[in-house]
């Protein structure tokens, strides 16, 4: 394999990535909670998306935000009814409650979905171009990630909630006091990273098999990502996917795909020690 | 003071005397479930050194314990008696847990937290990827211990038995010793604990390694007793998750806490176990749940007396409308 | 006299900040000296400094003749170094007396827990905590927390004691108690270096003055001759206080 191509893997793979981390590093960052919760959420937007597509015949794409919505709302409701009553609790105590729940989800989506791997099959064939072969699939794929990425970051960057949720990440105490309401931002924050998840999900299905087993390796690749790129919001997910993505894609040729995996949490690890903000993270989470 | 902690020491006495009769008294399947018993106990007390003492939020439990796995199964294979292979298995995982805690423990809050899990995922797909000599995927045969299988199983109990009991003894001097007033000092103020003249890095490491032998003695004993072992089993999230959630059950920090946490959690996960096996994990799930809303300090931290008397106050409250309703 | 805590040429940096610059002093046995400065002179980062939270970038420091420029925190309480905070740091969950002995355990000498416990009690006593020493720590009043602070700081046998604000946000009867209390502890035997604000404090309690500002020490001397010293006034009051300072001199 040439190295364009491993290039081109590398990147198709970190956008989906990014899409992946983006999530989990919002609610880090706003709401200083590890939700374990959120490789079953990716998980449970690919098999909804999978079932519609399934017994529907329609286009995943348009699937795809009727998913993102029914996200939001479990996304909300979750925090508002559990997550909220400890958000100020030690990690000790937010992370074993988010991973409780997180037994609850995935035993329902066992039973409802079972364990078969499930994929929207798609046969839009190859393109070849500079010396590059790429599934169509994975190419629509890359670019509904890229696509989201770039709503959530215009979301967060212009509209009044995304300013709240920015505001609440900065400085709580004193977002507070400028007439936000904390709770109603924290669980809509919650909300948009389980809807970004259900998205990520549905956009997974078209290129890869999804199954119940995948929601923590899922959820091992976005703490990966974000101790890569830093809790700084969508750049952060962006460089961390997009650099786990490369990485794993080259080393997967070197060392072999198992190895890959490996390599991706030893960078971690190393990063941890030597710069736990991240490659373009803020000072200050902990 | 001193009433209360002998208190605890005999109630300790008194269950592991219990457990000991299992086999005695008992069938095949409840000393299966004592050494259950024995097992979480002994892990859910080693937790209880980084995450109740020093208030580290470790979920490395389950890197120690397969790393002792295969470190007692490989010594076992290479013609080791097997009682000495999980000695050699301890000794390893403390060596180990000595070189990461130095790693990890400059790690704080949410960093540590996955900092730690990391160190599961790592040592599970070292494990794995390393065919030649673990057997990666395929897993690993474990000689068998000889003897009839009741006996086999008495064995396994006494010297699940015996780690617990090691790892009772070691909390409780921990607790009484300048080691548990330190790191208490930690877990309450770590800056403050350092201008104190507490060597933090030292007692924390020592909290970690402390933490992490006896799950490696567990995990080898546990290899040797079911005679295969492969890195999802060993490795496993579930468990990582679950020795905390024990210790907290019953009361993080303090000494009883973990023994009845770890008891309570493997009787209800046997009961859900037997009855619902389809939605166990939910169960689980649910219970954790429930820990966290309803018994944030854990069963043994819950004002009993308040209780007791609330409920009385509510029953007569009850007898009283009743009684004006009469007349 | 001569020195036990001796600075040569401390400078720290932060990024691009030089926030200590090459500063040079000696605290001599039994002495109180008092260091002065406009907010954000250096004056925590110099308690930092000395006692290894953060370590100088450059320099010196020596103490009882020892070089302990790399020292880290915990060191320094264990050979005598000890420090109290601005903010202060009790251990919540403690109770007062249990918080005195962590001190002296770690950072004194004692043969055991129940020996702590004896040296943390004498410390209570000392600085007027006896009877709350069997509360929480976290219920304590803010003058309690500063004296419980100096029993901290007491209970390790310190040589050197750095005093960082521990009058700051007492009313004029508490400052009054505290005087009396860190004249006591000099009388001790232990040298004082205490960061301060307050004028009246300063002047009472300290032989010699110093000046830091903007990371540097401007000037040293007796507590009369720094405050009618031109540069301090212009660098560290400022013209508006120095005329409300001056007034208050004359007032007497």
């Amino acid at each position: 394999m040439g190295f364009a191509q491993i290039l081109a893997n590398g990147v198709v793979l970190g956008t989906l990535y990014a899409c992946i981390a983006i999530g989990f590093s919002l609610v880090w960052g706003v709401l200083n909670v590890i939700n374990m919760l959120h490789g079953s959420f990716i998980v449970l937007g690919g098999y909804l998306t999978y079932f519609a597509w399934a017994s529907t015949g329609i286009s995943p794409v348009i699937i795809l935000p009727v998913v993102a919505v029914a996200l939001f709302v479990l996304g909300y409701a979750l925090q508002y009814l559990f997550i909220n009553k400890v958000v100020t609790a030690p990690v000790l105590t937010t992370l074993t409650l988010t991973f409780g729940l997180d037994m609850i989800l995935y035993n329902l989506m066992t039973v409802f979905f079972t364990a078969t791997p499930r994929r929207v099959s798609l046969d839009y064939g190859r393109i070849d171009a500079l010396g590059v072969s790429m599934p169509v699939d994975r190419l629509i794929g890359m670019g509904l990630a890229l696509v989201l990425t770039g709503l959530l970051f215009l979301v967060l960057k212009t509209s009044r909630i995304g300013r709240a949720i920015v505001a609440v990440r900065m400085d709580r105490e004193a977002a507070a006091l400028m007439g936000i309401r904390v709770n109603h931002i924290y669980a809509t924050t919650f909300a948009i990273a389980a809807l970004m998840a259900g998205a990520a999900g549905a956009v997974f299905a078209m290129v890869f098999p999804v199954t119940t087993n995948l929601s923590g390796v899922f959820l091992g690749k976005a703490f990966v990502i974000c101790v890569i790129g830093g809790l700084g919001g969508v750049s952060g997910a962006l460089v961390g996917g997009l650099a786990l993505g490369i990485i794993e894609s080259f080393a997967g040729v070197i060392v072999g795909p198992q190895n890959a995996i490996t390599i991706g949490f030893l960078i971690m690890l190393f990063l941890l020690i030597v710069r736990p903000t991240g490659l373009v993270g803020v000072k200050g989470y902990e | 003071m001193s009433r209360k902690s002998n208190l605890t020491l005999i109630v300790m006495g008194l269950w592991v005397l219990a457990l000991a009769l299992a086999p005695s008294l008992l069938g095949n399947y409840e000393v299966r479930i004592a050494i259950s018993i024995a097992m979480f106990t002994a892990l859910a007390l080693s937790w209880n050194i980084i995450g109740g003492f020093t208030g580290y939020p470790s979920f490395s439990t389950a890197a120690f314990y397969g790393i002792g796995c295969y470190v007692g199964a490989l010594a076992q294979r290479s013609g080791v008696p097997a009682a000495l292979a999980w000695v050699a298995a301890a000794a390893f995982v403390g060596g180990v847990s000595f070189a990461l805690g130095a790693i990890v423990l400059r790690l704080k809050g949410h960093y540590f937290a996955i900092g730690s899990i990391a160190l599961v995922d790592i040592s599970r797909l070292v494990i794995s990827s390393w065919g030649s000599v673990t057997g990666g995927g395929n897993g690993l045969n474990v000689p068998l211990l000889e003897g009839r299988p009741p006996e086999v199983s008495a064995l396994v109990l006494y010297v699940m038995l015996g780690i617990m009991v090691l790892a009772f003894v070691t909390n409780v001097i921990v607790d009484r010793t300048r080691l548990g007033f330190g790191l208490r000092c930690i877990d309450q103020n770590e800056d403050a604990a350092d201008m104190v003249g507490i060597d933090t890095t030292r007692y924390k490491i020592a909290a970690f390694v402390l933490s992490a032998i006896f799950p490696g003695a567990v995990g080898a004993v546990y290899a040797s007793w079911v005679g295969y072992i492969d890195p999802t089993d060993s490795f496993d999230i579930l468990t990582t998750v679950k020795v905390p959630v024990m210790a907290m059950l019953g009361g993080a920090g303090t000494l009883l806490g973990p023994v009845v946490g770890a008891f309570s959690f493997v009787m209800l996960e046997e009961i859900f176990w037997a009855n619902f096996l389809e939605w166990n994990r939910a169960i689980m799930g649910a219970i954790v749940v429930v820990l966290i809303f309803f018994l944030p300090g854990g069963i043994l931290r819950l004002d009993w007396k308040r209780i007791l008397r609330r409920l009385s106050d509510r029953s007569k409250a009850r007898s009283t409308d009743k009684g004006s309703a009469k007349e | 006299m001569s020195a036990i805590l001796e600075l040569s040429n401390v400078s720290r940096q932060f990024g691009g900040i030089k926030a200590l610059n090459d500063v040079s002093f000696s605290l001599h046995e039994g002495e109180i000296v008092a260091l002065i400065g406009p907010n954000g002179a250096g004056k925590t980062t110099l308690v930092n400094a000395i006692t290894g939270v953060h370590s100088p970038s450059s320099g010196k420091v020596v103490f009882k003749g020892e070089d302990v420029t790399k020292q880290k925190p915990f060191q320094a309480a264990r050979r005598g170094l000890a420090r109290t905070f601005q903010i202060v740091q009790p251990f919540p969950r403690m109770t007062v007396v249990e918080n005195v002995a962590a001190s002296a355990l770690f950072g004194g000498n004692p043969e055991s827990i129940a020996a702590a416990r004896d040296r943390a009690m004498e410390e209570l006593e000392f600085v007027g905590l006896g009877h709350v020493a069997e509360t929480p720590a976290s219920s304590l009043t803010l003058p309690n927390r500063k004296r419980l602070e100096l029993a901290k700081s007491l209970a390790m046998g310190p040589k050197v004691l750095l005093l960082d604000e521990v009058n700051a946000g007492l009313n004029a009867t508490e400052i009054d108690v505290a005087l009396d209390l860190i004249r006591r502890i000099a009388a001790r035997g232990v040298s004082i270096l205490i960061i301060e604000h307050l004028m009246k404090v300063v002047l009472s309690l300290s032989s010699r003055v110093l000046v830091l500002h903007h990371g540097e020490l401007i000037a040293e001397g007796p507590p009369q001759e720094m405050v009618h010293d031109r540069k301090v006034i212009e660098a560290y009051l400022g013209p508006k206080f120095a005329e409300r300072f001056q007034k208050e001199m004359a007032d007497g």
